[in-house]
Parts: C-alpha cells; structure tokens; sequence
C-alpha cells in the first residue's frame, strides 16, 4: 500500500523524459587510452576551449595533450599547513604561557619541545582539511549534479570503461557537424549529442528526490535530534550518570539525620567571638546610655563608596535611596521616617551607629549581617546623603 | 648479461588480460547482489561478539571500572592493551595506502581501499579504550582545550593529551583520504545501479563527480600531497603511542627504543590483520586475480622484515638492560623473559619472531592455509607483545613491597571480544556496502590501461 504510494510519487517527480533543451555538448566515446590522447591532442591542438576529457582513472600525459597548466593546489596545501603550525603554536603558548600558568615538573610554563608533537598533527590536520574541501569546492567545482552529462550513456560509459571527450556547444569554435566530423575521423566508437535538461514539474529528474532516500534522510535527523535531546536532559540525570550528585552533605534546608537536634552545623562554644563582630557594649540599652564615640573611618572615597555599597544593599529597602523613608517595598513594611530630620541630623554618629547595631522600633538589629567597619561607613554616607538632600542656597552663591 | 627472464619481468598486477567492465562487475558485486549465507553466518557471529561487548560495558558504565582486574599497582591493563593493539592494527592501513603509494608499489592497488578501511575501523575501535579507561567516558569532553567556567586547560605537556589529538588527527585524515580515493569508484556505481535508492545515495557521495581530466589533474596532486601528509603522521601516531610509556619513570617503559619499537610493531601487527581479513575476503568474494598470490608474497615479504625488526627490538631491549648497569631494568627483563608472566612473554616472542621467520621460504610464502595460520600467530603474539610491556613492569617494580599480581575478569575479556566483534561487524558492512577495491586505481594498472607511446 505505502510501496504504491510512493512508487506514484516517484513517478511523478522523477519522470526520464528524452532531454529537449539546447544543445550542451558534442561527445565521443573511444575505446584505448591511445585514441583519446590522439583524440585530446587533436582538439586541444585545433583550438578548441571548452572542451574535457573524461576518464575511468587518470590516464598518463593526458594534461600534456590536453594543454593543461600543472596544479597548482600544493600552495594550498603548504599555507594551510604553516597556519596549522602557528595556531598551535600561538595556541598553547597563550593557554599554558599566559592565560593558566602551571608548573608541570619544575619545567617552564611555556615549553617548546613538549609542544612539538601537537604542533605537528596540528599542521596535519590543518593542511590535509583544507586540501579536501579546497580541491573538492573550490578546483573541482563539486557537488555539481546539475551538468547535463549526469545520467546520460556517456558519463555511464566513461566512469566504466571507455574514454570520453566532448566539446562544449558554447566554444567560441563550436560547430557541430564540423565536430562531430572530426570525431569521426579520429575513430570515435560512438558520437553523441547531449541536450539541456528542461526543468519543469514532472520532468526533472534528481536523483536526490528519491521517496526513500528523503525518507532515511529526515529520518535520521529526526532520530539524531531525539536522541541527542534525550542524552542531554534525560539520560545524563539518570543512574549511574548521576552518582556524583549524590553525596554525604547536607543541603541547605534539609534537616540533619546525625544530630539529635536536626540542626548539621553545631553551635559554637558559649562566649565564642566571630572575627569583625566584637560584642556592642550598648547592646540593648535605651539611646540616652550611649558614650559617645568618634566614627573610627575617615573620610575618604573609599569609604563612601564602600558607605553607599551597604547603604543600598541593607537600607534603602525601607529608608530609600535618598533617605527619605520613600519605602520601595510598596506598603508591604512600615514604612520609616525620613532621615533628613532635624533629629537625626543632630545626632551623632555613635546615635545612628547604635541604632542600626541594636535596632529601634520596628527595625531590627543589623549587628549580624552589618560589619562594624560596614556600619560606620554607611554612616558617613548618610551624611553625605543628608548634606547633599538639604542643600542650603548659599552654595549657589559663588565664593 | 644471461639474466632469467622470470627475474627481471614485472608480474603482472592483476591477473590475466581483464577488461575494465568486468573489474567493476566483479568489484560492485557485492553492493547488487544479496548477501550469501556466508555473509549473514559472518555478521551474526561478529554481531554477538559486539552485543557481549556492550552488555560488559553497560555494567561497566553502572558499576563503575571496579569490575576490571585493574588495581593497584595494575592501572593499565586490558583497556589500554586493547588501545595500543587496535591503532596498531590501523598503522598498515595508512603504511598501505600512504607510504607505498609513494615508493610507487603498484601491487598495493588491490588491497589499498580494505585497508584503509580497517585503519578507520580499528581507529574507531581503538578510541573507546582511552575514554572508557577513564571511568566516566561521558566527561570525556574534558579532554579538549576549551574554553570553559573553570577556566581550566588542559597540560599540553602531557603525552596523554598528545595522545588525543595524535589519534583524533589520524582518524579524520584516515577519514578523509579514504573518502577522496572512494569518489570516483561512488560515481561508477552511481552509474551502473538500477535501484533507486542506491542511485540516490551513490549520488550524494559522489558528488557529481564525471572523471573530468581537469579534475583528475588536481585530484591526483592533492591524493599524492595526503600520502605525503599521511606518512609522516602514522609514524607520528604510534611515536607519541610510545611516549605514554617512553616518558614516565617506569623501568621497562623509560627508553629511547620505544618509538621505533612500536612503529614497527604496529606495521606487523597491521600486515598481520589486514592479511587476515584479506584471505577471507578474496575467497568469499572470489576475487582471487584481483588481490592476487602475488600481493600475499609481497605482503608476507613485509611481515618477515617487520617482525625481524620487532625481534631485534627484543633482543636490544634486553642488552641495553644489561649495558646501561642499571639493576632494576636488568632485573625488570629477566622477570618478562623468567618471572610469573614468562609464558606471555614466550607467546610473544615464538608468534612475532620465530614463526613469521618460516616466511623466508618461497613455497610458504604462496601457500595461503599456512600463511594465514601465521598472520593468526602474528595477530596473537602483538596483542601479548603489549601485555607483556604493560603488565610485566607495572607488577614489579621499584618498590617490592608493592609488587602485586594481575589478574583479568570475565569483563575484561568480554570487552576485548567486543571490540573484535565491532571490527569485523564494521568491516562486513563495509565489504557489503561500498566498494572493497579501489577501482579507479585497478584499472590503472592493468595491461594495457596507460597510452603505450608515452613512457611511465
């Protein structure tokens, strides 16, 4: 059922109808490789073109008769081999000399001999690739299933056992009574004339468009993107691929099966100090105990960028990027006063240092995630915030 | 000058006066016709052979590389033994097809194309071993220098990683040079098929390729450049093969002999395997006056000067240990020849040196049972020759207190007849599917092919 299905549609579309186009070309058949030197000789002599000679295998001292310039495809060869060379070169000295420099058994970074062997398959590589695809898209002009003489009794003849020529019906010389005169004459076993195809529906005839062979072709992609689909975010998840990411530890949020009291971190010992955060003395006394302190920073760049750093990571959430309580959790927190007061302008330093160490109201204590050097950075930058927020009109004044 | 006529005569290369149509009939039959039962009886086995295989790497893969004897002090075993022995067997593919088609022995035409097909096949089966050695072959991507978030490379001072791109360069240039030598035989078949799909298929391969002069002209420039490129690259394979011993400390690894050593080796154990696939294929494809008794006399005439070298390899491994003075390599050759694994070592020594010597005779030279129990024997004694070199130092060496045995498991053998099945499951394809002779080339050299007016 399928079977006539397709065989209809190959019927359809690979229809070989008797070529009507415009003459292409004029060809011979000759049966000893003697003939067709004679024959290549002879044509190439009498000023012939665009004309070929076509070959089961490479026939000796043809390029002779056919008047043809020795092969110039070894450049090719050599220049792509040299670059092959240089980026290795160029290529491991980057990586190993300068980009991740690693002592290998007390030798330099960058060593020469040990780069030799790479260098030299690089060349290899480099070379023999270029070589291909050059000779075969670029000398050969391939793939060329197109030319005229595709499926014709001439090339299936000459890709077999006999030696082909033809002359071409654009050559400046063409005349085609005349050539195939001469043909003749040279002992030709068989002359033909090869037409155009005409490409309409129904009468081309691509070989390439064979039911079965798009078949297996969409097919195989098919499979080969399934399959490469499923290897990468299927089968690499599953036992055993997966073994290393299974491992003793515990994960965040997870509770710990070791220790009776589900928590896997152990407290540390009472009285245990973590560096950069030595108790506050005022810790949890109302504002009015507090000694006043001098900020211990000075005042610098440095520290104001390190001020505005912590500022906008901790406190502008609810305070604003200016300070003035311009919340940007949108209702969802109390929102705070504005720190452009005439109450906190007054204060001093160690006042807003113990309020953000020991929280006030509804704001808690930043002791823990706030460093103490943090802390009085962010403070010199709230008073660049509160100097630069209440500009007085005497700075417009020039002095 | 009363010379023998018979001596100064060249044989010729194909045997009687055939006709380019019936090369092609006889070479394209196997691509028309179906496959005899001989053919099923040969995949069915090689099939088996590889299903073993895989099954033994699944559970290797789930297990884990626990399942191999290796263990200390036996890092290397099988896995890198089985490296070693199938890009060795590749080596005579490209010696083949390369570096005789540049001294211009012509006999090689009959059995270039097989062999470099099995260079390709026993490339491709040579490369699973370094990646499944290293445990987790699906991180095997590390082993390229690429640009990655660890901003990681990889030492460019190690001969494991000369070692990747050694063997990768010689698969694709292996690649590459088959392809280009199989396109004019494609555009004949392209020609002669009836079938459609094949004509399709035949077509895509072929290009569109015409036999143009003008195409040969640059084709036959760039096929003589690539054996030039191919032949300093297969010695540069098996040397930087050699240097993953040669450069580490271990007694009866560290020496110069190494690479010289292994490129010989490797030819003779390629010659080996390629005359054994050869005497079956010219049977069971009745092309018997295409790869003629002559190309097996040359062939065979290789595989006794190989294996000459080989053995002098042996013999000058040993006096160096004993002229260099140095106690622990002499020690570590009296136990190869004498210790527990002495009777891998005569294995070796009986199948690559003393029978491939019967080759000096003319009459076993030409008689194919005999040479093909031989080329077994050689086949055998490479596959000890690198079990002798792993295993034996690696039991013993400096320090005695960690001298170990080692033993393989069933998994190991069932990867090492894996591979096998893999082989010859890939070359009964390709003898089924594409041209096993190159054509193009045979017609070349058959009598009366080249213009006479014109000398070579």
């Amino acid at each position: 059922m399928i079977g006539k299905i397709l065989k209809k549609f190959d019927d359809r579309f690979l229809k070989s109808e008797p070529r009507t186009g415009d003459l292409y070309a004029v060809a011979a058949l000759f049966d000893t490789p003697d003939e067709i030197i004679h024959a290549a000789e002879k044509v190439s002599g009498s000023g012939y073109k665009r004309f070929d000679v076509l070959t089961p295998y490479p026939v000796h001292g043809m390029d002779g008769a056919m008047n043809l310039k020795p092969s110039n495809i070894g450049w090719v060869g050599l220049i792509a081999g040299m670059s092959g060379t240089s980026l290795a070169f160029l290529m491991i000295w980057w990586m190993v000399g300068v980009n991740y420099p690693n002592i290998f058994g007390g030798k330099p970074f960058f060593n020469l001999p040990a780069s030799i062997p790479i260098m030299f398959e690089l060349t290899v590589l480099l070379s023999a690739l270029t070589l291909a695809g050059s000779l075969i898209a670029i000398y050969m002009k391939l793939p060329s299933n197109a030319n005229p003489l595709m499926d014709t009794e001439f090339i299936k003849r000459v890709t077999s056992d006999k030696f082909g020529i033809y002359i071409e019906a654009k050559d400046p010389k063409f005349n085609k009574d005349e050539v195939e005169a001469m043909f003749k004459q040279l002992g030709s076993s068989s002359v033909s004339f090869i037409h155009e195809a005409v490409y309409e529906v129904g009468d081309t005839k691509n070989p390439l468009l064979n039911t079965k062979f798009l078949g297996a072709l969409i097919g195989s992609s098919v499979i080969t993107v399934v399959i490469t689909y499923l290897v990468l975010n299927v089968l690499l998840f599953l036992p055993p691929f997966n073994w290393m990411h299974y491992q003793a530890k515990v994960l965040p949020q997870s509770e710990s099966k070791f220790f009776k009291d589900g928590w896997s971190m152990r407290r540390p010992v009472e009285g245990t100090v973590a560096r950069g955060f030595i108790p506050y003395e005022f810790a949890g006394m109302p504002d009015s105990m507090v000694v006043p302190t001098p900020n211990p920073l000075p005042v610098n760049q440095k520290v104001l960028d390190l001020g505005k750093k912590r500022y906008d990571t901790y406190c502008s959430p609810c305070h604003g990027f200016y300070g003035k309580g311009d919340s940007r959790l949108r209702g969802q927190f109390p929102v705070p006063p504005t720190l452009h007061s005439e109450k906190v302008m007054n204060w001093k330093d160690a006042n807003i240092y113990h309020v953000i160490t020991n929280g006030q109201n509804t704001m808690p204590s930043y002791a823990s995630s706030i460093s103490r050097d943090d802390r009085w950075a962010i403070i010199h930058y709230l008073r660049v915030l509160q100097r630069s927020q209440n500009a007085p009109d005497s700075d417009l004044e020039i002095k | 000058m009363s010379l023998d006529a018979t001596y100064t005569r060249e044989i010729p290369l194909v045997e009687g006066r055939t006709s380019f149509k019936e090369i092609d009939d006889v070479i394209a039959k196997p691509t028309e016709t179906k496959p005899s039962i001989k053919w099923f009886i040969a995949i069915g086995i090689s099939s088996t052979a590889l299903l073993i295989g895989a099954v033994c790497l699944g559970l290797t893969f789930w297990y884990g590389v626990g399942l191999w004897g290796n263990n200390q002090p036996v890092g290397w075993a099988f896995d890198i033994i089985n490296f070693v022995f199938w890009i060795g067997i590749g080596h005579a593919g490209t010696l083949i097809s390369a570096i005789l088609f540049l001294f211009r022995q012509k006999w090689r035409t009959g059995i270039a194309r097989f062999a470099e097909g099995m260079t390709i096949f026993a490339v491709m089966t040579a490369g699973i071993f370094p990646a499944i050695h290293t445990g987790r072959p699906w991180l095997d991507g590390y082993l390229v220098p690429y640009p990655n978030q660890h901003g990681l490379w990889v030492n460019f001072t190690s001969p494991l990683l000369w070692d990747v791109f050694a063997v990768s360069t010689y698969f694709t240039v292996s690649f590459v040079f088959w392809y280009i030598g199989l396109i004019p035989d494609f555009a004949t078949l392209r020609d002669r098929t009836t079938s459609g799909i094949k004509k399709a298929i035949y077509t895509a391969l072929s290009l569109g390729w015409r036999g143009s002069n003008r195409h040969w002209q640059h084709y036959e420039r760039v096929y003589l450049i690539l054996a030039g490129l191919s032949t300093p690259l297969v010695l540069s394979v098996h040397t930087i093969v050699s240097f993953d011993f040669a450069v580490s400390v271990i007694p009866g690894w560290h020496t110069t002999i190494f690479p010289p050593y292994f490129v010989a080796g490797a030819i003779f154990s390629g010659f080996g395997m390629v005359s054994t696939v050869l005497i079956i294929v010219r049977k069971v494809f009745d092309m018997e006056h295409i790869i003629t008794i002559n190309t097996l006399d040359k062939m065979n005439k290789i595989l006794l000067a190989t294996g000459t070298m080989v053995g002098y390899a042996y013999a000058m491994e040993f006096f160096i240990a004993w002229y260099s003075g140095n106690p622990i390599e002499q020690f570590t050759f009296i136990n190869r020849a004498f210790g527990p694994y002495s009777w891998a070592y005569w294995i070796m020594f009986s199948c690559n040196v003393f029978f491939p010597q019967l080759f000096w005779f003319k009459k076993i030279r030409r008689n194919i049972p005999i040479t093909f129990v031989l080329v077994l024997l050689v086949n055998v004694g490479m596959w000890f020759e690198r079990y002798v070199i792993i295993v034996t130092s690696l039991t013993r060496d400096y320090l005695p207190s960690s001298w170990g045995m080692y033993f393989p498991t069933m998994y190991d053998f069932g990867i090492l007849l894996g591979s096998f099945g893999l082989f010859f499951t890939l070359v009964l394809l390709f003898a089924k599917t594409m041209p096993v002779v190159a054509m193009s080339e045979v017609k070349a050299v058959t009598e009366g092919a080249q213009p006479k007016h014109k000398h070579e």
